[in-house]
């Protein structure tokens, strides 16, 4: 089997004397939509800070597409290609939306007109095309979250880690951006992503890792994370697994 | 290029000036007026396109006029030569200060205090060090020549300074459209955003800094070729950070024109204030300052960006179908 796209190998985060992330191990394979999942506070977000070079590993490391990256700034990441949305938007708010997305687009087009078509092409892709000229501060939340997912993907990325880009969105502003994100998949990127969501994460992903208190405590296929006794209790306490499945065997 | 045409028609405004107004007083404030502009578009390129906000403009503006001036009164250089010597010096100087300041990540007020104390340095050192004349100050040798960078009516000096302007404008134009253009506004909105774009951060934070130290050090060489005389207190002094800074942040603080307007604005505002307050010692700088601060009570995004958003809220007004929500909802 030809090695995954990004490996994580055991790395750590201390902040003083709290363990963050603590020997986490992750892969993403190639072409495939892996989802991150676990309890607030579980350091899934720490994680992607480090993957994407915004904090620094205490220990271990990360190799992407076959070479080690581990403490490489995050500029230098994106060149390589791999593109991170934030859990809390980050949108240039003094910019248009078009603004914010050519932003991106500059990083593989030099010339201004090839980066504006190029923009314009991803604002259609996440569905912006009507708000291209609109502040980037008059967005809803939902058009934030597009937003957040169209300057990432103008940097033309090979792999995108999208932080929670579907909370804070309701039902109908979900299965609109579902079918955006399975796109981008069958396109040949490759995408982690941090989910509390779970009907999205049981449609879109093909394989979860769980994170609790900064450790990976199971991975497998959507479906076996979902009766995982251990994540089970993860999520609601200790003996919740086996209350549950007594209830279920009434 | 059609980018370039508005420029090209408040030039040529600009230009026919002299052919109308002979009057020496006229042309001098105007003069002076034009110089700051340009030191101010200077600070607009790091300030308003690049969100750093420096207080110590005055390190650029004094290495510029001091290079020019001792530069052809120690070592005989060429005063054309002289010129574009303190320009480099400007861009230099710039690199060297953001290269300490940004490699080390100082940012928001650490910077700006930074920046005031390079100024303050240098004045300090321009005040006591032999080559610069020390409390004395560097007298440029009177010599009205066009080899010699001095012309004998004030209208040549106008037209030069004018030219200055308008490069710098055009410099600004360029860099508004260009890939450059675009992260340096990217890492004003937000840095970690940026980054996470492949925007090297500080590297287009001390760029930015090059640029802004050439075009402030020009004004300064300008100064010297001028007025003839530079000391420490002049070149060094904090009164050029403040006209600096203020001329783009009341014009309009990362506009093209910004500067310029503001240039205009705060000089007549100055010399208003002293018609008004006649000998009262103090006086027209109390209205000089209350005007100020109406100025950016009213529009804190300067003169140009009150209009546009004035302009669009009247465009709202007039359509009132187009507007959305959100756009209601932020009043």
């Amino acid at each position: 089997m030809a090695e995954p796209l990004l490996s994580v190998d055991r790395v750590t985060r201390r902040f003083g004397g709290l363990l963050a992330v603590d020997g986490a191990s992750l892969t993403a394979e190639e072409g495939r939509i892996t989802a991150l999942i676990g309890p607030n506070g579980a350091g899934k977000t720490t994680l992607f800070s480090i993957i994407s070079g915004f904090i620094e590993a205490s220990e271990g490391s990360i190799r992407y597409a076959g070479e080690d990256i581990t403490g490489e700034s995050p500029h230098r990441l994106a060149r390589r290609g791999i593109a991170r949305t934030f859990q809390i938007v980050q949108p240039f708010i003094g910019l248009s939306v078009r603004e914010n997305i050519l932003v991106g687009a500059h990083l593989r087009h030099r010339t201004r007109d090839s980066a504006l078509a190029a923009a314009e092409q991803v604002g259609r892709e996440v569905g912006l095309n009507e708000l291209l000229d609109r502040p980037a501060d008059t967005l809803t939340v939902a058009g934030r979250k597009r937003l957040e997912l169209a300057r990432a993907l103008a940097i033309e990325p090979k792999l995108l880690l999208l932080d929670e880009v579907l909370a804070g969105l309701n039902p109908s502003e979900i299965r609109d951006i579902v079918p955006v994100i399975r796109s981008l998949c069958a396109r040949g990127i490759t995408i982690v992503m941090i989910e509390h969501v779970m009907q999205a994460v049981m449609s879109l992903a093909e394989r979860v890792f769980v994170l609790a208190e900064g450790r990976v405590i199971a991975e497998g296929t959507p479906a076996q994370i979902a009766t995982n006794p251990v994540v089970i209790e993860a999520y609601l306490g200790h003996g919740a697994a086996a209350k549950l499945g007594a209830s279920n065997g009434q | 290029m059609k980018a370039l045409s508005p420029i090209a028609a408040v030039l040529a405004v600009l230009a026919v000036v002299p052919l109308i107004v002979h009057s020496n007083v006229i042309l001098n404030f105007l003069v002076v007026a034009l110089m700051i502009a340009l030191a101010g578009q200077g600070w607009n390129i790091l300030g308003g396109y690049g969100g750093q906000y420096s207080f110590g403009h005055a390190a650029f503006f004094g290495t510029g006029a001091y290079v020019t001036a001792i530069l052809q009164m120690r070592y005989g250089v060429n005063a054309w030569l002289g010129f574009a010597a303190g320009i480099a010096s400007g861009a230099a100087l710039g690199g060297a200060i953001g290269a300490l300041t940004f490699r080390s990540g100082l940012r928001g007020s650490y910077f700006a205090l930074v920046t005031l104390a390079f100024a303050e340095v240098l004045r300090i050192v321009a005040s006591v060090a032999p080559i610069t004349g020390a409390g004395v100050g560097t007298l440029i040798t009177l010599d009205i020549s066009a080899r010699a960078f001095q012309f004998q009516s004030r209208a040549v000096f106008y037209w030069v300074i004018l030219a200055l302007v308008g490069v710098s404008l055009v410099v600004t134009r360029l860099i508004e459209r260009s890939r450059f253009g675009a992260w340096l506004m990217a890492v004003r909105e937000n840095e970690d955003a940026a980054a996470a774009l492949g925007v090297d951060v500080s590297r287009v934070k001390s760029a930015a800094m090059v640029i802004s130290g050439a075009m402030t050090a020009a004004s300064g060489c300008f100064y010297a070729q001028y007025f003839l005389f530079v000391d420490s207190g002049i070149a060094y002094g904090t009164w050029i950070s403040i006209e600096a800074l203020l001329t783009p942040i009341i014009g309009g603080v990362g506009t093209l024109f910004g500067p310029l307007l503001g240039a205009l604005v705060v000089r007549s505002l100055g010399e208003l204030a002293k018609l008004v307050a006649g000998d009262a010692p103090g006086l027209d700088l109390i209205i000089y300052g209350a005007v100020l601060v109406a100025v950016i009570w009213f529009s804190p995004r300067g003169l140009i960006g009150g209009a546009v958003q004035a302009h669009k809220r009247l465009l709202r007004r007039l359509s009132p179908g187009t507007s959305c929500a959100g756009e209601i909802g932020r009043g």
